[in-house]
């Protein structure tokens, strides 16, 4: 049996003697060095040669054996054992909420002892790691796949709308499902799109601080998205994360209105071209935008399904459009442009959108500017490609509109068909009023 | 009582925390000076301890978690960024400090390790924002002698600091981020030292090898050292954040006269047949009728308010609860103050006192069912407080019964230390994942060997060489941590050997007569030299206009000499002065040598103003023109 991480002469060495992970072991160094400590696992990219003790104190210490260093095992690694506290007690009166696992970490442990972090996998591991959830809502937990955000894919959107759409139709009162956030927004996307005017709330939550940390976010998002899954009075799809750097507000945003804008803080997400639409304050939800959706709606519909052959593509300066042709050479039939300023692509793409959109192609505009929406009838180049086949797309964003185009074209591949799908509003993605960033500007910077 | 430390098994061990003088955090790059831009940020926190693998309960974290409380944070962007904001991870360690903490580990002959790994550990008072101090082994082993005895080093880590804390209020903790992640290197010696004077001895030696680093910062709050205390018998007592190096044998001398009291009391209740399980047995009652209309001022206060007076009988106990600075009854109160928050705690033996009665203390004991032999305290407070704290009490005074028990204390001045939470139980550390570990390599070490600063006995050679001060002149400079200053005022081209002694000897004597010397900045103290240098005052000025600058902290040197009467006149008014004297005076001395009752005029005519030596060479050299000098 190989030591974990530990490669070549160095792993020979510690398998000869016996050495495990987590046994405890005596090393003496070429140059008369002793360590005492207990055998860590090395990653696969850490350097070779040494190997990593934690020393008696608790501290990890990396030592370089060479040819005349002595290694010898002193004892044999106990196994953690967890010790679970006694529950908390289930309110039959609270809610019943659906929380769905899909990698992100919302609960952990640490074996202080290795140093190990294992999450929390079921319903009874959260309730012990976080007792408040027992006085928001009655939780019944469930792991559906562990993803890095940044792997998933259209099926891991349609897995979670299933697992959605089936605690839906088994009643649950409210269904969160905790994310990992690289992709979250994208995935509150296709969730708004795959589970349309659902009956209850749909919250995804995430954290940016891991939940092995006394200063996570983890736990209070998940709190704040267990009060909107519960007592929201309106049944929208929505992100659950920090308003601020504070940990006492938690922004709800609109699911095709959220964007993650920042690569580390808690207040990452953000709505663009729209406010949140709800905060959680003390455990209360503060809905601050009207014609929600409500809560037990009629006519909730379940729509899964994404076609893969759509792309989102940032138009930047010396940009060639051959790349469109290449692409729909390669089988690609939907396209989701991000140009600049108004929605615009240098006017030599012209030929190229005229000919793929009388092929059947869908070409989309967004604007890579962050905030506003496209409007492709003030200048020339933008009427050009109007009249080349290009649809505006009005304030939604980008990425939105990538996931709704994929939506779409496995629903239809009929041009107007799509265009018609991609310019009605069906999840609040569409905005046809435009509202200034700030309303007030009090800080003074020039002062 | 003939008491000799080592009959009673005193051991003490030290840990040395000393800022380093870095140019950036050890984790970002904010500067580690207290810089400020004006902008702020002030946010609200609340930190949970991931659950523990083990299961078990720390009874540090279970301190804490008991008085859970939100905590703020304020920060200036001059120096703090996102990562003390815990809003970014942390950057790579800081190599300079590495160097410095090799510096020293070389200094000491410890061994630095192959490879740094950056642990985080669990610290949930809100002190760091993460719930975390990151910190790592740098070296092990080495040693410091002091007189002839060697003192095994442990350890020397690397950890940020803390932030500041700037108030405590009923539901929530207020702190300062701006000394969050200043690199700190501690030193931890072996718990072999046995009287405090070892003790002070050894911090006063690792104190100034971390200086001859050249590395480290200064001044108040850039140094703080634990110290870990056992008697025979006793748990052990972890003393936290001892500042001044005098403070260091105080301390010791302060806990063993403590743990040696509570030894004593302890064998009193044994003797008295008290048992943990009686004390234990007790339940606070409510005195609050009792009491309505005593003219107690901290009762009525409370009644008034709605608040309740109660009382525990604390069986056995009488007389044992009093006593002089360490005494069981200040115990039982710290404990209860800081698991409850409560201030109002009163135990019989300082009754009647509080204003409380003779014949109130009897009615209480009458109450509380407490005979002559027994012992009680009282609380007074919200209702639900006054149980806590009441149950506190009775906790501690358990525990008194059975055992030296093992705690945290803090430092508080003149070598008191007062009840601060439970020691930990073994060290909850982790990997921090976010820093991959740093290779110690072969350059690396090469290049601390290089660069390796002088010893403080070259240091000292050095001066004496180089500025002709004298060898206790020089050590002064280096152990008042004045040698950087010293450079500096090197430039108003005043004597070295008078900077030196202004820095040292002047200073020390100012603070002990009550001056606040550290208002005078060294920018005045540069301006009052350069008018020393330049003849508009004299040396002898120095004790006054100094005193006078610290009181004045807005005065310039100039104002102050002015205001003194300092100010020297023009030199060619003194030459006229002096002509004047000797033509007046010089002819009455005929053949007797006239300089000196003349110079001792000037004396009293120029003292302070003008400096002895320019007197005497214009003296000398008017009574060589008429003739008179020999
Ligand atoms: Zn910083």
């Amino acid at each position: 049996m190989s030591v974990s991480g530990y490669k070549g002469k160095l792993g020979e060495i510690l398998e000869s003697i016996g050495a495990e992970v987590g046994d405890e072991i005596e090393v003496l160094t070429g140059d008369g060095r002793r360590y005492v400590g207990y055998l860590m696992s090395r990653t696969e990219y850490a350097a070779e040669g040494l190997i990593t003790l934690k020393l008696r104190n608790g501290y990890n210490v990396g030592v370089a054996l060479d040819d005349r260093a002595v290694v010898r095992k002193v004892s044999k690694g106990r196994a953690p054992s967890f010790t679970r506290e006694e529950l908390p007690p289930v309110n039959p009166n609270l809610p019943r909420i659906a929380l769905l696992g899909t990698g992100g970490t919302i609960a952990s442990r640490v074996d202080y002892r290795t140093g190990a972090v294992r999450p929390a996998m079921t319903t009874e591991d959260l309730l012990s790691t976080v007792r408040e959830v027992a006085e928001v809502a009655n939780v019944e937990s469930e792991v559906l796949f562990s993803v890095y955000s940044e792997n998933m894919t259209s099926r891991e959107w349609d897995a979670i709308g299933g697992a959605v759409h089936d605690r839906i139709t088994k009643g649950y009162e409210g269904v969160v499902i905790a994310h990992g956030t690289d992709t979250m927004g994208y995935t509150a996307a296709a969730l708004s799109f795959v589970l349309q005017r659902p009956p209850v709330p749909v919250v995804l939550v995430g954290a940016q601080r891991s939940s092995d940390r006394p200063s996570s976010d983890a736990a209070t998002n998940l709190l704040g998205a267990l009060s909107v899954a519960g007592k929201a009075p309106f049944a929208e799809v929505v992100v659950a994360m920090h308003a601020w750097h504070s940990d006492d507000v938690i922004a709800v945003h609109r699911g095709t209105r959220v964007v993650k804008l920042h690569t580390s803080s808690r207040d990452a997400f953000q709505s663009v071209n729209s406010r949140p639409i709800a905060y959680v304050k003390e455990g209360r939800v503060i809905v601050k935008a009207e014609k929600l959706n409500p809560r037990g709606a009629i006519g909730y519909s379940y729509q899964p399904g994404f076609d893969e052959r759509v792309i989102l593509l940032k138009f930047f300066p010396g940009m060639k459009g051959s790349v469109l042709q290449l692409l729909a050479e390669r089988g690609y039939r939907g396209f989701v442009l991000e140009g600049t300023g108004l929605g615009h692509v240098a006017s030599s793409w012209i030929p190229v959108i005229r000919q793929l959109t009388s092929d059947g192609a869908f070409i989309g505009m967004c604007s890579q500017c962050r905030y506003g929406r496209v409007n492709m009838n003030v200048y020339y180049n933008g009427r050009d490609l109007l009249a080349a086949g290009v649809t505006p797309l009005g304030d939604m964003l980008p990425e939105v509109a990538y996931v709704k185009l994929s939506w779409a074209l496995h629903r239809t591949s009929d041009p107007d068909d799509l265009r018609e799908i991609m310019l009605t509003a069906l999840a609040g993605e569409i905005g046809e009023r435009s509202m200034p960033l700030r309303t007030s500007w009090s800080d003074e910077p020039w002062a | 009582m003939g008491l000799s430390y080592r009959d009673i098994g005193l051991k003490v061990g030290l840990e040395v925390h000393r800022q380093l003088n870095t140019s950036h955090k050890l984790f970002c790059d904010c500067p580690t000076d207290p810089i400020e831009s004006g902008e702020k940020v002030e946010y609200v926190r609340r930190l949970r301890e991931a659950q523990s693998e083990l299961g078990e309960v720390d009874p540090a974290a279970r301190f804490e978690a008991r008085r859970a409380r939100a905590v703020v944070y304020r920060a200036d962007t001059g120096n703090v960024c996102l990562v003390e904001m815990d809003e970014e991870p942390p950057h790579q360690l800081n190599e300079e400090a590495l160097r410095i903490a090799l510096t020293f580990a070389r200094m000491v002959g410890a061994h630095p390790v192959d490879e740094v790994h950056v642990m985080r550990k669990i610290v949930i008072d809100g002190s760091n924002t993460t719930g975390f101090q990151r910190t790592c082994i740098v070296a092990t082993g080495g040693s410091v002698s002091i007189r002839g005895k060697e003192v095994p080093i442990q350890t020397i880590t690397l950890e940020e600091d803390a932030a500041r804390i700037l108030e405590v209020r009923e539901d929530s903790v207020v702190y300062d981020l701006s000394r969050l992640g200043v690199p700190l290197i501690e030193v931890s010696t072996a718990p072999v030292i046995e009287s405090p004077e070892e003790a002070l001895d050894a911090a006063a030696s690792i104190g100034r090898l971390l200086r001859a680093t050249q590395g480290v910062k200064r001044g108040i709050g850039s140094v703080r050292q634990d110290l870990n205390i056992s008697i025979s018998g006793g748990g052990l007592i972890e003393v936290k954040g001892v500042q001044e190096l005098e403070e260091v044998p105080k301390v010791v001398e302060y806990e063993v006269r403590r743990l040696l009291h509570l030894d004593k009391v302890r064998s009193e209740l044994k003797a008295r047949g008290v048992r943990a399980a009686d004390v234990l047995g007790e339940t606070e009652r409510d005195l609050t009728d009792l009491l309505s209309s005593s003219r107690s001022r901290l009762i009525s206060s409370w009644v008034v308010k709605g608040g309740r007076v109660m009382g525990v009988r604390l069986p056995g106990f009488g007389g044992l609860l009093g006593g002089g600075d360490v005494r069981l009854g200040k115990e039982l109160s710290d404990y209860a103050k800081a698991w409850t928050g409560i201030e109002g705690i009163i135990h019989s033996d300082e009754l009647p006192g509080y204003g409380l009665t003779s014949e109130e203390v009897v009615a209480i004991r009458t109450a509380l069912g407490a005979g002559e032999r027994d012992g009680f305290a009282i609380a007074v407070g919200p209702e639900r407080r006054c149980r806590e704290a009441l149950e506190s009490v009775i906790e501690r005074a358990a525990v008194a019964t059975e055992e030296l028990p093992e705690e945290t204390r803090g430092a508080k001045t003149g070598g008191v230390t007062i009840y601060l939470r439970p020691r930990p139980g073994a060290a909850r550390m982790y990997p921090e994942t976010d820093v991959p570990p740093t290779r110690v390599t072969r350059e690396l070490l090469e290049r601390v060997e290089r660069e390796m600063p002088p010893t403080l006995e070259e240091l000292a050679a050095d001066l004496g060489k180089r500025y002709g001060l004298s060898s206790q002149l020089a050590w002064e400079l280096i152990d008042t941590e004045a040698l950087e200053d010293f450079r500096k005022l090197l430039g108003t081209g005043v004597q070295p050997s008078f900077v030196a002694s202004l820095l040292t000897e002047t200073m020390k004597d100012l603070k002990r007569s009550g001056v606040r010397v550290e208002l005078i900045d060294l920018q005045r103290l540069n301006d009052y030299l350069r008018l020393i240098a330049e003849g508009r005052t004299a040396k002898e000025s120095a004790r006054e206009v100094l005193g006078y600058l610290a009181n004045n902290p807005n005065s310039s040197p100039l104002e102050a000499v002015q205001k003194l009467g300092l100010l020297a006149p023009r030199l060619e008014d003194v030459e006229r002065e002096v002509e004047e004297l000797v033509t007046r005076l010089a002819p009455k001395f005929q053949d007797k040598d006239p300089f000196g009752p003349l110079m001792g005029e000037l004396m009293r005519l120029y003292r302070g103003k003008v400096d002895g030596a320019v007197l005497s060479r214009i003296l000398r050299e008017k009574l060589k023109e008429r003739g008179v000098a020999r």
